[in-house]
C-alpha cells in the first residue's frame, strides 16, 4: 500500500476511534453543549429582556459562549490518550504526527464545534434574531469554530498533564481567539443591516481557518513532542 | 580574527560577562533618563502652553510602549534561537526578558489611561492601540504562567518558547483585526504615529527616554538572567566554587 | 518656573505625576526585587554547600 493511502486510512481510523470513544461517554459531549446553552441563557436574565438590546448583544454573546465552550472541551483533547499511553504510540507512529493531530482535532470539532453550530437557532430564538442573521451566525460558527479547535489544540498540547491545566489553557488560548471573535461576531452584526456586507467577514474567517489548518497541526505536533519528552 | 560567539552561549562564561555589563547599562540608562527628563521638562515649556502640560506623560508613555513591543520581539527571538540551536542560555534570556516586558506593557496601559483622561476625557477607550497593548499583556502573562506551571525546566523552556512563537505569528493578525473590525470600511481609525510631525525638542526627549528604557531593559534582563543561571546551574562545579568564594 | 508651578503642571499635576510615579515605582520595585532574589538564591546555595560539607 502506498504511503499516502495509509496516511488517509490512519486519519480515518483515528477520527472514527475518537468518535466511537466519545459516543460511549455521551455526557461529556452534552456537558459542553449545555454549558453553551446555559451561558447564552444567563445573559438575558442579567442584562434584561428588552428585545432591541438582546438583538444587539446576541452576536457577541453567542461567540463568547462558543469560545468558552470550545475551550472547556479542549482539556480532554489529548488527556485521555496521554493517560492510557496511546499518545506515546502516536509519537512513534511512522505517519507524520501532524496528520494524526489533525485527525484528532477534526474528531474533536465534530464532537464539540458542530453541535454548537446546530444549536445556534436556539440562540436566535432567545435573542429575537431574524432568519437571515441566524443563517449568517450558523455559517460563521461553521467556518470559525474549526479555527478555535485548531488553535486550541496547540494550547492543549502545551499544557498536557499539568496541574490546573484548564485555567492555564484559557490564559494561553483565549487571547489568540480574538480575531475569530471579532469577525465572527462582526459578521452577525453586519447581517442585521445587509446580508451582502457579511461576505468579507466570512472570507476572513475562511482565511483564518486555512491559515490555522496549515500551521496549527504542525505546531501542535511540536508541542506534543515537547510535552511528552 | 573571528570571535567565537558560541563561547558566550555557555552560562558559565556569560554569567560574569553579564555581571560586568550590568552596571554599565544601568549607568547609561540613569544618565540618559536624567538628560531626557531634563529635556522633556525644561527645554520644552515654551512649546507646551499651560493647558498642554499633560503632554509630558508621553515622555514615559511612548518609550514604555516601544519597549513593550520590542521586548516581545526580543523574547521571541531568543526563544527561536533556543529552539533551533538548543542553547540553554537563549531560553534563560527569553525567560528573563518576559517580566520586564510585562511591566512595560502595564506601564504603557497605566500612563495611557492618564493620558486618555486628560486628552480625551476617558480613562479607557477601546482604541485599537490600547486594545492591542492589553492583548500583549495577556500574551506576556500567558508566557510567564506556562513557564512557571511546568516543573521540568527543559519542558518549561521549550513549551513557553513555542507559545511565544505562536503568539508572535498571531500578533499581526490580532493587531490587524483590532484595527479594522469592519472589513467593509477599513481605514486607519486612530491617530497615525509620525515621528516627523512632532516638535523637534519633544522628539529629542522621547528618543533619549526610549534609549534610557532600552538600556535599563538590558541591565535588568542581565541581572535577572544571572539569577536564573545561579538557580539552574546550582549543582555545577563553578557555581559551588563561586558561592564558596562569596562567603 | 517656581516649584509649585512645576508640581502643578498647569493643573495636570495629578495625571503627570501619577504616570511618572508609577513608572519610577515599578522600575525601582523591579530592581529591588531582582537584587533581593539574588541574595536569597546565594544564601540558599551557601547553606546547601555548608550542609553538604558537614555530611
Amino acid at each position: 500500500m502506498s504511503g499516502k493511502s495509509t496516511m488517509l486510512r490512519t486519519f480515518r481510523v483515528i477520527v472514527m476511534r475518537d468518535l466511537t470513544l466519545a459516543m460511549r461517554r455521551r455526557t461529556d459531549l452534552l456537558t459542553t453543549l449545555f454549558f453553551f446553552i446555559i451561558v447564552v441563557s444567563l445573559f438575558p436574565l442579567g442584562v434584561g429582556t428588552e428585545k432591541a438590546i438582546l438583538r444587539q448583544i446576541a452576536p457577541g454573546i453567542a461567540w463568547v459562549a462558543a469560545l468558552l465552550a470550545s475551550m472547556l472541551a479542549l482539556e480532554r483533547l489529548f488527556a485521555g490518550d496521554f493517560q492510557d499511553g496511546t499518545l506515546e504510540q502516536m509519537l512513534l507512529a511512522p505517519q507524520p504526527l501532524s496528520v494524526l493531530v489533525l485527525a484528532k482535532v477534526v474528531a474533536h470539532w465534530l464532537l464539540t464545534g458542530l453541535p454548537l453550530v446546530l444549536i445556534a437557532p436556539l440562540v436566535g430564538l432567545q435573542y429575537d434574531l431574524s432568519a437571515g442573521s441566524l443563517g449568517i451566525m450558523m455559517l460563521a460558527l461553521l467556518i470559525g469554530t474549526p479555527t478555535l479547535s485548531l488553535v486550541g489544540a496547540i494550547g492543549a498540547a502545551l499544557t498536557l498533564g499539568l496541574r490546573g491545566g484548564g485555567v492555564l489553557l484559557s490564559l494561553l488560548v483565549l487571547p489568540l481567539y480574538i480575531p475569530v471573535l471579532i469577525y465572527g461576531a462582526g459578521a452577525v452584526s453586519a447581517s442585521v443591516t445587509s446580508i451582502a456586507d457579511t461576505q468579507p467577514y466570512l472570507m476572513l474567517l475562511t482565511g483564518f481557518m486555512i491559515f490555522a489548518l496549515v500551521l496549527a497541526p504542525w505546531a501542535t505536533a511540536a508541542a506534543l513532542r515537547i510535552s511528552s519528552e | 580574527m573571528s570571535i567565537n560567539w558560541f563561547k558566550y552561549s555557555s552560562p558559565q562564561t556569560f554569567y560574569p560577562l553579564a555581571g560586568k555589563m550590568t552596571p554599565w547599562f544601568n549607568w547609561i540608562a540613569g544618565i540618559l533618563a536624567v538628560v531626557g527628563l531634563y529635556w522633556g521638562f525644561f527645554e520644552t515649556p515654551h512649546i507646551l502652553s499651560e493647558q498642554k502640560q499633560y503632554y509630558r506623560i508621553l515622555f514615559v508613555h511612548v518609550p514604555a510602549a516601544w519597549m513593550s513591543m520590542w521586548l516581545y520581539l526580543m523574547m521571541v527571538g531568543w526563544a527561536v534561537v533556543g529552539l533551533i540551536f538548543n542553547t540553554r542560555l537563549s531560553f534563560m534570556m527569553a525567560a528573563s526578558i518576559a517580566p520586564s516586558g510585562a511591566i512595560f506593557t502595564f506601564l504603557t496601559l497605566w500612563t495611557g489611561a492618564f493620558w486618555g483622561q486628560t486628552s480625551w476625557g476617558t480613562w479607557w477607550d477601546w482604541d485599537p492601540r490600547m486594545t492591542s497593548e492589553l492583548i500583549l499583556l495577556f500574551l506576556y502573562v500567558g508566557y510567564m504562567a506556562l513557564q512557571s506551571a511546568i516543573d521540568d525546566t527543559r519542558r518549561a523552556d521549550r513549551a513557553s518558547a513555542l507559545l511565544a512563537l505562536v503568539g508572535a505569528i498571531c500578533i499581526p493578525i490580532i493587531y490587524w483585526s483590532v484595527n479594522c473590525p469592519d472589513p467593509n470600511e477599513c481605514t486607519a481609525l486612530h491617530q497615525q504615529s509620525s515621528m516627523s510631525a512632532v516638535e523637534p525638542n519633544i522628539r529629542i526627549a522621547w528618543l533619549i527616554m526610549v534609549f534610557s528604557f532600552w538600556m535599563y531593559a538590558f541591565a535588568i534582563a542581565f541581572m535577572r538572567v544571572r539569577n536564573v543561571i545561579l538557580e539552574r546551574e546550582r549543582n555545577a562545579a563553578w557555581v559551588t566554587e563561586l558561592v564558596g568564594r562569596k562567603k | 518656573m517656581s516649584l509649585s508651578e512645576f508640581i502643578s503642571m498647569g493643573g495636570y499635576g495629578f495625571y503627570v505625576w501619577m504616570s511618572f510615579g508609577m513608572t519610577a515605582l515599578l522600575i525601582t520595585a523591579e530592581v529591588v526585587y531582582v537584587k533581593h532574589q539574588r541574595k536569597q538564591i546565594l544564601r540558599r546555595l551557601q547553606r546547601m554547600a555548608q550542609l553538604n560539607a558537614e555530611v
